[in-house]
């Protein structure tokens, strides 16, 4: 039986390169996929805590985030192509002001 | 987790593995054959008795072929791509059931490698992934053709996977499971006013059902009339270009694999998969009457390769979007409503 | 060291693994590579945990939807590697392993008063698809239907977005 603070520790851990990443990464798709890694290991989190509690009710929260995570890449990509066809540059650098 | 478990894990994966293996390089020398007959000329048939010979012969000189490797391929991405491609399209194998329950020894064994309780979702796990090896394919070979051809197969792949998904939850809803198994017994009960000659086939019952996801699934494989990024007359060969030998086989037999599972899962959710006249008296009739299906669906799909010219890109993905997408859609509506005012 | 444990720790340290590569490496494809990876170690682990319907749900949208879109913008903006960013922010790296530190730390402690429920009547836990669709359909029915909604707009916001502006 794996006890649930291994779960937890796991989460943890790879929420923390996850942030990590976020903050090092300079490229906008990137840091992107580090966001992705970081709302997985929240899932994780809820679904370690639905399987231990015996409770329906962490995967049903998980099927919403995955499916908001859905839907927040593909309006995050396409913001991320239109700003490759204004400015030529995929650096979070180029991207910090609204003026062109 | 007993030895006896474990024995009968490596039995059947034993057993499958050898005839699907076998099965593939057999449906090659069936499709060349084939297409040579629909095509007024006769296929390879000099290496053996009827050329059953040629797979072997065709096997030996991929094996000694040179391997070219383009000089700036991205060559951890080339040389992943085609295992990437082949473990999707070989792992589908385990889900799926080619009989009835059989008893051993008083050991109830099911006759697939693993019975899970949402096999079809597995199934469908598993074709997604196959995306990966054409995308991989066309990418690290560093070459227009390729990329073009990967790209575009690789769209092609994912829009019509919402088709697949939509024609399926007919078949779901009727039979209350996502079990592959559970949808086939649910199918062999036979309709009350036909004295039990006719069973309740999901082709029966939902016909636009069985026929969009025939057509999808056809896109899904990448074959005639919807094999324009790999064609030989397109793009070169489209995400292939650039591999050789025994990379360029394992590529092949992938594709064959997934028109496999594609005729089996075909046959499982729409003809009653192993269900026949006399198949519970005798079970030993479950897996022929299985093979005989799935083997229906395969000289189809060759069929179709020889009958049909194939539709340009645009026309495909317009076909995928406008009209079936639409259509799946209708056809969930029209389902639910019987479901809920028939059942 | 049951077999169970084994399993979790191989599972573990290939996700770290997974996890540590998609920051460490140059180029975003292998990223997005590492990240596919990850997410099927994640659905291994929630198989294990008695919700297989949602390790296949994770394959099919994550691993087989979001992260081919991922792709696909990758090749078709043609990113070949990162700009290093060494030059300017230096300091970052150096930051990056102190606040590692620190956020671990901050969540183990956040967490350090949870403990295994003791039941009094042993209830297995089942994560199969009619036990989600009968909690999405009934008690949970309004964020079902807000979910919805919000993919609505997200298929409107992409088309939007990603249009060519019309001469």
């Amino acid at each position: 039986m794996v006890p649930l603070s291994w779960y937890l520790a796991l989460s943890a851990v790879l929420f923390t390169i996850g942030a990590v990443g976020v903050f090092v990464k300079r490229n906008v798709i990137s840091i992107f996929m580090c966001i992705e890694l970081m709302l997985n290991a929240v899932n994780l989190t809820l679904i370690a805590f639905s399987s231990f509690y015996r409770e329906i009710s962490g995967q049903l929260f998980v099927f919403i985030v995955m499916t908001v995570a859905a839907a927040e890449a593909g309006v995050g990509l396409a913001l991320v192509i239109a700003i490759f066809r204004n400015r030529q540059s995929l650096n979070s650098d180029d991207v910090d002001l609204l003026k062109l | 987790m007993d030895i006896y478990l474990l024995i009968e894990w490596s039995v059947k994966i034993g057993v499958v593995f050898f005839i699907l293996m076998t099965a593939l390089a057999y449906i090659v020398l069936l499709e060349r054959r084939l297409l040579g007959f629909i095509q007024m000329r006769l296929g390879p048939n000099r290496v053996g008795p009827f050329g059953m010979l040629q797979p072997l012969a065709d096997g030996i000189k991929f094996f000694f072929k040179e391997e070219v490797i383009p000089l700036e391929a991205d060559r951890t991405l080339y040389m992943l791509a085609p295992v990437v491609a082949l473990v999707p399209a070989l792992a589908t194998v385990s889900v799926i059931p080619f009989g009835d329950a059989i008893e051993i020894m008083g050991r109830k064994i099911p006759l697939c490698i693993t019975q899970v309780d949402i096999s079809l979702l597995v199934v469908f796990a598993l074709t997604s992934m196959g995306v990966y090896g054409i995308v991989l394919a066309g990418w690290s070979s560093n070459n227009k053709y390729s990329l073009m051809g990967g790209l575009r197969s690789s769209a092609q792949m994912i829009s019509y996977e919402l088709t697949l998904s939509l024609s399926i939850i007919g078949v779901v809803l009727f039979s209350g499971s996502l079990d592959l198994v559970q949808i086939v017994k649910e199918q062999m009960n036979p309709w009350a006013w036909s004295a039990g000659w006719i069973p309740k086939w999901n082709i029966f019952t939902q016909p636009i059902g069985f026929l969009l996801f025939l057509i999808s699934a056809i896109a899904e494989t990448n074959r005639v009339p919807f094999d324009l990024p790999e064609a030989e007359t397109e793009l070169v060969a489209g995400f292939h270009t650039e591999y050789s030998s025994m990379k360029f086989a394992i590529f092949f037999i992938a594709e064959y694999a997934n028109m496999v599972t594609a005729s089996s899962m075909a046959t499982l959710l729409f003809l009653g998969g192993w269900h026949g006249p006399f198949v519970k008296e005798v079970p030993l009739l479950g897996p022929i009457y299985f093979t005989l299906k799935v083997l229906f669906f395969l000289v189809l799909y060759i069929w179709l390769r020889g009958t049909l010219p194939r539709f340009r890109y645009d026309q495909l993905m317009k076909f995928g979007w406008k009209f079936m997408i639409p259509v799946a859609l209708a056809n969930v509506v029209l389902v639910a409503g019987i479901a809920l005012f028939l059942y | 060291m049951g077999l169970e444990q084994i399993f979790f720790l191989i599972l573990a340290v290939l996700s770290v693994g997974a996890g540590l590569s998609v920051i460490l490496q140059k180029s975003p494809l292998y990223s997005a590579f590492s990240l596919i990876g990850l997410f099927a170690c994640l659905a291994a682990l929630y198989v294990s945990l008695q919700a297989q319907f949602l390790g296949a749900i994770q394959i099919i949208v994550y691993a087989g939807a979001i992260m081919v879109l991922f792709i696909f913008v990758i090749m078709l903006l043609n990113i070949r590697k990162e700009e290093s960013a060494l030059d300017k922010y230096k300091y970052l790296y150096i930051l990056a392993v102190p606040f590692a530190i620190t956020l671990a730390a901050e969540i183990i402690y956040a967490l350090r008063f949870v403990q295994e429920p003791t039941f009094k009547t042993e209830k297995p836990m089942i994560g199969d698809s009619q036990s989600i669709g009968y909690g999405l359909y009934t008690t949970y029915l309004m964020p079902f239907e807000l979910t919805s909604i919000l993919i609505l707009l997200a298929i409107v916001g992409s088309v939007v977005l990603a249009r060519r502006e019309k001469d």
